[in-house]
């Protein structure tokens, strides 16, 4: 029963959740589940969040990955699918191993300290599901959705419309496939091994649900050690022989209840008594203060040397970080490259970078004016990210946000080069940053006020000649107002001829 | 007795203006009274109308000029081309009105238009500019079609014979493939071609819009007007964005000018529109606006106001 809860839940959790990156026509542009996720929660500092996670688990457990975290349900899809083709296969007890999992995790902790948060977000579950379905769900779901779009319009009805599909970066999509078949993999043929090696939601969730007041319990007087629990176990942490569970491992499936025919196996508070699994614990200790210490040193040492070579070699065009995330070392901080906001970008303005930001935000959004530019009164991206990657901007505030400024280059202009009209870039411009100013005979050139520029790519994006291009601001300025014009009075007006 | 007049009139234009090529557009094209002789008395060639409501100001016109009936059959499939360029509500008067986009709708339902759809190209995002522009919700609500035109996939390339410097163009299908099309600009300032009207609104009927601008954007406005003239060309100038355009940065670009032109010819209704928006923004020389000089060569219609039947209508 608790197992077909689990996954009833499961399955709601991981739908909404994708239908979050996948929707394009606005119907979830809210999409809360990406903000209960515990690696963006912990980089955006939600307090509120984080303490409902971990007191989550010192209640229940591991639950939150077995039906909060996408990754862990994508996981367990593979799982179930293993077991539909081998219908013999089975798992077994293996002790777990401190070094690896508190390994990966210092790993990863310096390598944020020291500014390379492009590994942190290379292995933070939700992140590299959230790729996952930008990059390769999302083309298959527009495909259908424009196939679902022609059929319709040859009927004559125009209810659905279709969408662009692109390809945003080879990087990136080479990242999610790369992640695709690793995970896959693993999970095909080892249940939750990366849950409980690699994962760094996964070691620290499981340094809390070894206190976890619900548990599985082992009845010793119905246990006839048939170990039909323990070749149900995923996580490879049940030891039926001697009648243990690691509990740092226990995601709370609830498989090994289903699978006791002794129905020996329970799940509910832990009874008040000195035993194992807390001596364990203190086992473990002896690695993790190790890691810790190594950790420090390592951390007190790296970030210098490492930024060096980031900020080392310069490209001749500043990046642009969208509106709301402040500077490009605030993104930097908190940007795990879930994709959220470049799947969801209405203009398809954010892309992820490549080595624009250098070598730790490598993934993460960068603003691009090839297929569109920012709307001025969208801020879409700015209200989703659940990391605080991209803080909430409201429309008027991002009306005065330059996060880049343009530069004309007179040199190439279609107006200076051909003496003829054009005056696109200022037609698309919102503030009038670019305006048209008289020029030789009737005709008009663009002139460039960057202390209005919003930066939304507009003239970037519509330039014939690519004579204006908007350069980043590495840390984001306040773009001025523009001045009231002269009101011109409502009158009778006179027809003129 | 009103389409019997038109009969008569599209004899009398076949007779009186040696057609160069055969093909049902230049049959369409010579109702249009070049000179005013080929028009019915009583019809004007051109009606502008002010100090009323944008449906008021329409129904005023369309009498004037003899009824939507001049220009549409029964059965006819219609296209409906309003400015719907930027993502601004209709007190920005960056897109045509709504009101008088609803009124126009119905008069062509009552005159047994088969199909009306309605669609533009927009600059800013499509969705927004739809929405926000507060035509979708009318033209829905009027009981015509909505299409869609932010993707290639609708537009197909089509040779302009009597084009300058544009030969040929990714027009949009539903432009192609109607009947009769009516083109309802909104009059606005523009930075580069200084006003834009009814010529300049064909730009939305095209895909690639930057190649206009490499190459002569008066030149190439001209041009694509010569591709499938509208019928009809209706101007909305009751609110107008008077400077920064075409955007318009803010309420204060806009003047409640409360008019509206209306004529079969692109040329006429744009020197008129162009006449009285110098009139507000002084510092525009009506002589600058070049694609309108420049359709005139191209034989799309007459600057000359004084040789057509011009009616005022102040309400």
């Amino acid at each position: 029963m608790l197992r077909k809860i689990r996954t009833a839940v499961a399955i709601a959790v991981i739908a909404i959740l994708t239908f979050g990156f996948l929707d394009f026509s606005g119907i979830l542009n809210d999409p809360w589940l990406q903000k209960i996720q515990f690696g963006p929660a912990l980089l955006s500092l939600s307090v509120v969040t984080l303490v409902c996670l971990i007191a989550a688990t010192l209640i229940f457990g591991r639950l939150y990955c077995s039906v909060v975290c996408p990754l862990g349900i994508f996981q367990d899809f593979f799982n179930w699918l293993s077991k539909k083709i081998d219908k013999r296969k089975k798992y077994f007890y293996k002790p777990e191993n401190p070094w690896l999992r508190w390994g990966v995790l210092a790993v990863l902790i310096v390598a944020w300290l020291c500014g390379f948060t492009f590994l942190v977000g290379l292995v933070e579950p939700y992140s590299a599901y959230g790729r996952m379905a930008d990059e390769l769900f999302k083309p298959i779901y527009l495909f259908g959705n424009n196939l679902l779009a022609a059929i319709s319009e040859k009927a004559g009805s125009y209810r659905f419309f279709k969408v662009l599909i692109s390809l945003k970066s080879i990087s990136a999509l080479v990242v999610a496939l790369l992640t695709l078949l690793v995970i896959g993999h693993i999970s095909y043929h080892h249940g939750r091994t990366w849950c409980n090696t690699i994962c760094p939601v996964g070691t620290v969730l499981g340094f809390f649900s070894r206190f976890s007041i619900l548990r599985m319990r082992i009845d010793q007087d119905k246990c006839n050690h048939c170990l039909a629990c323990q070749r149900k176990c995923k996580a490879y942490c049940i030891d039926s022989v001697d009648q243990k569970i690691d509990y740092s491992r226990c995601v709370d499936c609830f498989d090994c209840i289903e699978a006791c025919r002794q129905k020996a196996i329970s799940y509910g508070p832990v009874k008040m008594r000195k035993s194992q699994p807390v001596k364990q614990a203190e086992n473990i200790d002896e690695s993790k203060r190790q890691f810790l210490k190594s950790t420090l040193v390592i951390a007190a040492l790296a970030p210098a040397a490492l930024e060096a070579k980031v900020t080392g070699k310069k490209d001749t065009r500043v990046p642009m970080s969208p509106p709301g995330s402040g500077s490009h070392s605030n993104l930097l901080q908190h940007c795990t490259a879930c994709h959220l906001c470049v799947s969801k970008c209405p203009s398809h303005v954010l892309k992820p970078a490549g080595m624009e930001y250098g070598l730790g935000g490598i993934m993460q959004p960068v603003m691009k004016f090839d297929e569109g530019y920012c709307n001025y009164d969208c801020n879409l991206c700015s209200q989703i990210c659940p990391a605080g990657a991209i803080k909430p901007l409201t429309v008027e505030q991002k009306h005065v946000t330059q996060p880049g400024h343009v530069v004309f280059n007179k040199d190439i202009c279609v107006v200076n080069v051909n003496r003829t009209s054009c005056g696109a870039c200022a037609e698309h411009c919102p503030v009038q940053a670019l305006h048209m100013v008289p020029f030789e005979g009737g005709l008009t050139i663009p002139e460039a006020n960057t202390e209005l520029c919003v930066g939304c790519g507009g003239c970037e994006f519509i330039c014939p000649v690519k004579a204006v291009h908007i350069e980043g601001n590495p840390t984001h300025l306040e773009a001025k107002v523009p001045e009231q014009d002269t009101v011109i009075e409502t009158q009778d007006f006179d027809f003129g001829f | 007795m009103d389409r019997r007049d038109f009969l008569k009139t599209l004899a009398a234009a076949g007779a009186l203006v040696s057609v160069k090529t055969s093909g049902m557009m230049d049959v369409m094209a010579s109702t249009i009274p070049v000179n005013g002789a080929a028009a019915a008395p009583d019809n004007a060639d051109l009606a502008a109308v002010m100090n009323g409501e944008p449906a008021e100001m329409l129904a005023a016109a369309m009498k004037e000029l003899g009824g939507i009936e001049r220009f549409i059959k029964k059965g006819d499939k219609i296209v409906i081309k309003p400015n719907i360029g930027w993502d601004r509500t209709p007190e920005l008067a960056g897109n045509t009105n709504p009101d008088l986009l609803a009124a126009l709708i119905k008069m062509c339902q009552d005159a047994g238009a088969a199909e009306i759809k309605v669609f533009d190209h927009t600059c800013d995002n499509w969705s927004r500019c739809y929405d926000h522009s507060g035509i979708e919700a009318a033209v829905k609500k009027a009981g015509a079609t909505m299409v869609y035109a932010h993707e290639q996939s609708s537009y197909e390339r089509v040779d302009i014979p009597k084009g300058v410097s544009l030969k040929n163009a990714q027009v949009h299908k539903a432009i192609i493939e109607c009947d009769k099309w009516i083109n309802v600009p909104v009059l606005k300032n523009h930075g580069g071609a200084l006003m834009t009207c009814a010529m300049k609104n064909h730009m939305g009927i095209v895909w690639d819009r930057r190649a206009f601008h490499s190459r002569g954007l008066h030149q190439c406005i001209a041009d694509i007007c010569t591709y499938k003239p509208a019928v009809l060309h209706i101007v909305d100038a009751y609110r107008t964005v008077a400077t920064n355009g075409p955007q318009g940065r803010s309420a204060s670009d806009v003047v409640l000018t409360k008019a509206l032109f209306a004529s079969p010819d692109i040329v006429a209704v744009d020197t008129a529109a162009g006449k009285f928006f110098t009139g507000i923004n002084k510092s525009i020389q009506f002589e600058n606006i070049e694609h309108i000089p420049d359709g005139q060569k191209l034989g799309l219609g007459t600057m000359d106001l004084e040789s057509i039947n011009v009616k005022r209508v102040r309400l």
